[in-house]
C-alpha cells in the first residue's frame, strides 16, 4: 500500500463532472506533479486530498488512515496557495508559528520550530516583518515555511509560483526542490507549467478534462507520450499530416518517403495519419546514416539567443526545429531550400487523422 | 493649458455658506444667554442638567450595546456569505437596505403591535426589555452601514484562501472567525462602529415611541420648552457626531499608511 492512496475518486458539480474516476498512488517521500491545463481537474483533486472538497465517489487514504470523511483541519497536511495568504495582521514568525499555537503547543517550543522553519527558507532576519514589507518570492518562501511548521504529512502546493516573475520562478522551484529533498516529505505540486512539472518533479500525472492522460517520470512524459493530449501538452510537438504510402508499411509526407520504426500496425494504403516530431529530434545539417529526410523551404527563423528555432515548410506541412546557436555560423535565410532530417525512432504515429 | 477653477470654487462657496450659515446662527445664538454679552451660559446650563447627562450616557451605552450585537450579528453573516453562500449575496444587501427604505416610524409601530404587552413575546412589558428591543432597533437602523463597511474590508482581504490557509493549518471555525478574520476587518469594523455611535446618538422616532429617556428625546424636549439650551445642545450634538467622523477618518488614515509602509 502506498503512502498516499487516490482510489475511484470522482467529483461532480450537479450535473458537471469535473473529476472523473482518479486513481493514484503516492509513494512516501515522492514528488508529483499534476499537469493540465486550467479546467482540467489537478486543483480539484488536491483540494480533494487537502479536504476543502468532498469528493463524490471514491476514497482519499494518507498513512494506513481513510482521511475521505476528515476536515482539512483534522488531516495534517501542509498546504501553500497560488496568492501566498499569509494572515496580514500576523508578522512573518506569527505566520509561521500559528500551526503551533492553534495546536496548542508551548510557546518555548514554538520559538526554535520557527526559527529552524526560517533558516530552511534562508530568511531568518525577517521574523519580525509584515507580510506586506515582503517581495512576492519572500511572501511565498514564509507561506512553505508556515505550511512545514506543523510537520504536515503530506505537502500541497497549489501553482505556487504563477504569481511570481520568471526568474524569481526558476530559483525559487530549485529552492522548492531542495527543501522537499531534505525534508523527504511527500509532495503533490499542482502546475500548468510543463517546464516546472519536467524540471521538479519524480513522476508527473498529466490530467485533461477531469481524466489522468498518463503518468509517468518527466524522461518518460516527455519522451514517450502515451496519448495526442500528451504529446500536444508536455513540450513543443510538430504534428504532421502524414498518409500511408501504396503498397502499405511506408509513410508519405507531402508526398516524400518517411520511415516510422513503430510501424504503421498494418494501416491500408491511403489511409491519413497524424505524426508527431519533437523539434530537437530535427536536424538541418546532415548527420548521415539511415534517416528520414524531407525536403523543403525555410518560412521563418526565430532567434531566441542559445538556440535558433527555424521553420521549414514542405508544401501542406511545416515543422518547427532547434539548433543551438554558433557565432560562427551564420543562420539559414528565409526562402532558401534546405533538407531536415530525423531518425526512423522520433516518429511518433498518434493514430488516424 | 490650465483650466480655470472659479466656477468649481464658486460651487464649493455656495455648498459651504448653505452649511456654515445655520451652523454659525446656531452657535452665535447658543452663546447670547446673558443679556448683552457673548457667555457659555446655555452650555453651563446644558451640562448642568441632570437629565442632559442620565440622557447622553444612556443614548451612548445604547450605542456600544447596539455596536457590539451589530458586530456579531453582521461580521458572521458577511464572513459565511462571501465564504459559503455567496449566491445569497443581493439577497442579504437587499434585506440591509431596507432600513434606509422603510420609515424608522413604520419600523417601531411594527415593534409595537408584536412586542406589546399582551403579545407573545412582551418585550415593553418592563423598561428593561424595552431598553433591549430598542437596542434590537438601533442594531436594524445601523445594519446598512455596518454591514456595507464590514463586506467591504471582507473584500478587501482574501477571505476564501485566508480561511482555507487557517484550516489547513488545523485551526477552528472559532479560531479562524477570532484570530484570522476580526483582525483583519478591524478597521471596517471601527468604521462601522462610529457610524452606528452617531446614528444611535442623533436617533429620535424610536427612543420617543417606546419611551426611553435617550438623548433625541431629550433633545426634543429641551427644544420645545427653552429658547438658548436647544441651540447650545445642537451644537453639542454636532460636535460628538463630527469627534465619530474624526475618529472614522484617523482610523482610516492610520489602515492606509500601515498599508503603504
Amino acid at each position: 500500500m502506498a503512502f498516499l492512496d487516490i482510489t475511484g475518486v470522482r467529483k461532480a458539480y450537479g450535473p458537471n463532472t469535473v473529476v472523473h474516476h482518479v486513481d493514484l498512488a503516492i509513494e512516501r517521500g515522492e514528488f508529483v506533479s499534476f499537469l493540465g491545463p486550467s479546467g482540467c481537474g489537478k486543483t480539484t483533486t488536491l483540494r480533494m486530498v487537502a479536504g476543502f472538497e468532498t469528493p463524490s465517489a471514491g476514497r482519499v487514504v494518507i498513512d494506513g488512515k481513510d482521511v475521505t470523511p476528515l476536515r482539512p483541519n483534522q488531516r495534517n497536511i501542509g498546504m501553500v496557495f497560488q496568492a501566498y495568504a499569509l494572515f496580514p495582521n500576523m508578522t512573518v514568525a506569527e505566520n509561521v508559528g500559528f500551526g503551533l499555537k492553534v495546536a496548542g503547543k508551548p510557546p518555548a517550543e514554538i520559538a526554535p520550530r520557527v526559527e529552524e522553519m526560517l533558516r530552511l527558507i534562508k530568511l531568518p532576519q525577517l521574523g519580525g516583518r509584515y507580510p506586506y514589507q515582503l517581495s512576492g518570492g519572500q511572501q511565498q518562501r514564509v507561506a512553505l515555511a508556515r505550511a512545514l511548521a506543523i510537520k504536515p504529512k503530506i505537502l500541497l502546493l497549489d501553482e505556487p509560483l504563477s504569481a511570481l516573475d520568471a526568474k524569481i520562478r526558476v530559483s525559487l522551484r530549485e529552492e522548492i526542490r531542495a527543501v522537499q529533498r531534505q525534508l523527504g516529505i511527500t509532495t503533490i505540486y499542482v502546475t500548468h507549467d510543463q517546464e516546472e512539472a519536467l524540471s521538479m518533479s519524480d513522476r508527473i500525472v498529466v490530467m485533461n478534462e477531469g481524466r489522468i492522460e498518463q503518468i509517468g517520470t518527466p524522461f518518460e512524459i516527455y519522451n514517450f507520450p502515451r496519448t495526442r493530449f500528451v504529446a500536444s501538452f508536455v513540450g513543443t510537438l510538430n504534428l504532421l499530416e502524414a498518409t500511408v504510402a501504396p503498397g502499405g508499411g511506408r509513410l508519405e509526407i507531402d508526398g516524400q518517403p518517411v520511415i516510422a520504426r513503430d510501424g504503421i500496425n498494418g494501416a491500408a494504403p491511403g489511409t491519413s495519419l497524424t505524426v508527431a516530431l519533437r523539434p530537437e529530434a530535427i536536424t538541418i545539417t546532415d548527420a548521415g546514416g539511415d534517416r528520414n529526410r524531407l525536403a523543403g523551404t525555410v518560412e521563418e527563423v526565430s532567434f531566441l539567443g542559445s538556440v535558433i528555432r527555424i521553420r521549414v515548410r514542405f508544401r501542406d506541412n511545416a515543422v518547427s526545429l532547434d539548433t543551438f546557436n554558433d557565432p560562427a555560423i551564420a543562420p539559414p535565410e528565409r526562402g532558401k531550400p534546405v533538407t531536415v532530417s530525423f531518425a526512423h525512432g522520433d516518429v511518433h504515429v498518434l493514430g488516424a487523422a | 493649458m490650465k483650466r480655470s477653477t472659479v466656477g468649481p470654487w464658486i460651487a464649493f462657496g455656495l455648498g459651504a455658506l448653505y452649511f456654515l450659515i445655520p451652523l454659525i446662527a446656531t452657535f452665535e445664538f447658543s452663546l447670547r444667554m446673558r443679556r448683552g454679552t457673548y457667555s457659555f451660559d446655555a452650555y453651563a446650563v446644558v451640562f448642568a442638567d441632570p437629565r442632559f447627562q442620565a440622557s447622553f450616557s444612556y443614548s451612548v451605552l445604547l450605542a456600544l450595546i447596539t455596536i457590539v450585537l451589530g458586530v456579531m450579528l453582521v461580521v458572521p453573516t458577511a464572513y459565511f456569505i462571501r465564504l459559503r453562500l455567496p449566491k445569497l449575496a443581493p439577497l442579504v444587501e437587499f434585506i440591509t437596505l431596507l432600513p434606509l427604505v422603510i420609515p424608522a416610524i413604520v419600523i417601531v409601530f411594527g415593534y409595537l403591535r408584536l412586542y406589546n404587552s399582551s403579545s407573545w413575546l412582551p418585550f415593553t412589558s418592563n423598561a428593561r426589555a424595552t431598553d433591549l428591543l430598542l437596542a434590537f432597533g438601533y442594531v436594524t437602523l445601523a445594519l446598512p452601514y455596518m454591514y456595507r463597511a464590514v463586506d467591504t474590508g471582507m473584500r478587501a482581504i482574501d477571505v476564501r484562501t485566508l480561511t482555507e490557509a487557517a484550516e489547513s493549518l488545523g485551526a477552528s471555525w472559532a479560531t479562524i472567525l477570532f484570530r484570522v478574520i476580526f483582525p483583519n476587518v478591524k478597521v471596517a469594523i471601527l468604521s462601522g462602529a462610529f457610524i452606528t455611535f452617531a446614528v444611535v446618538m442623533g436617533e429620535f422616532t424610536f427612543a420617543s415611541l417606546l419611551d426611553r429617556p435617550a438623548f433625541g428625546p431629550y433633545l426634543q424636549l429641551i427644544g420645545a420648552n427653552r429658547a438658548y439650551e436647544p441651540a447650545a445642545l445642537a451644537i453639542i450634538a454636532f460636535l460628538v457626531t463630527w469627534a465619530c467622523m474624526g475618529l472614522l477618518q484617523l482610523v482610516l488614515a492610520g489602515a492606509r499608511v500601515a498599508r503603504q509602509r
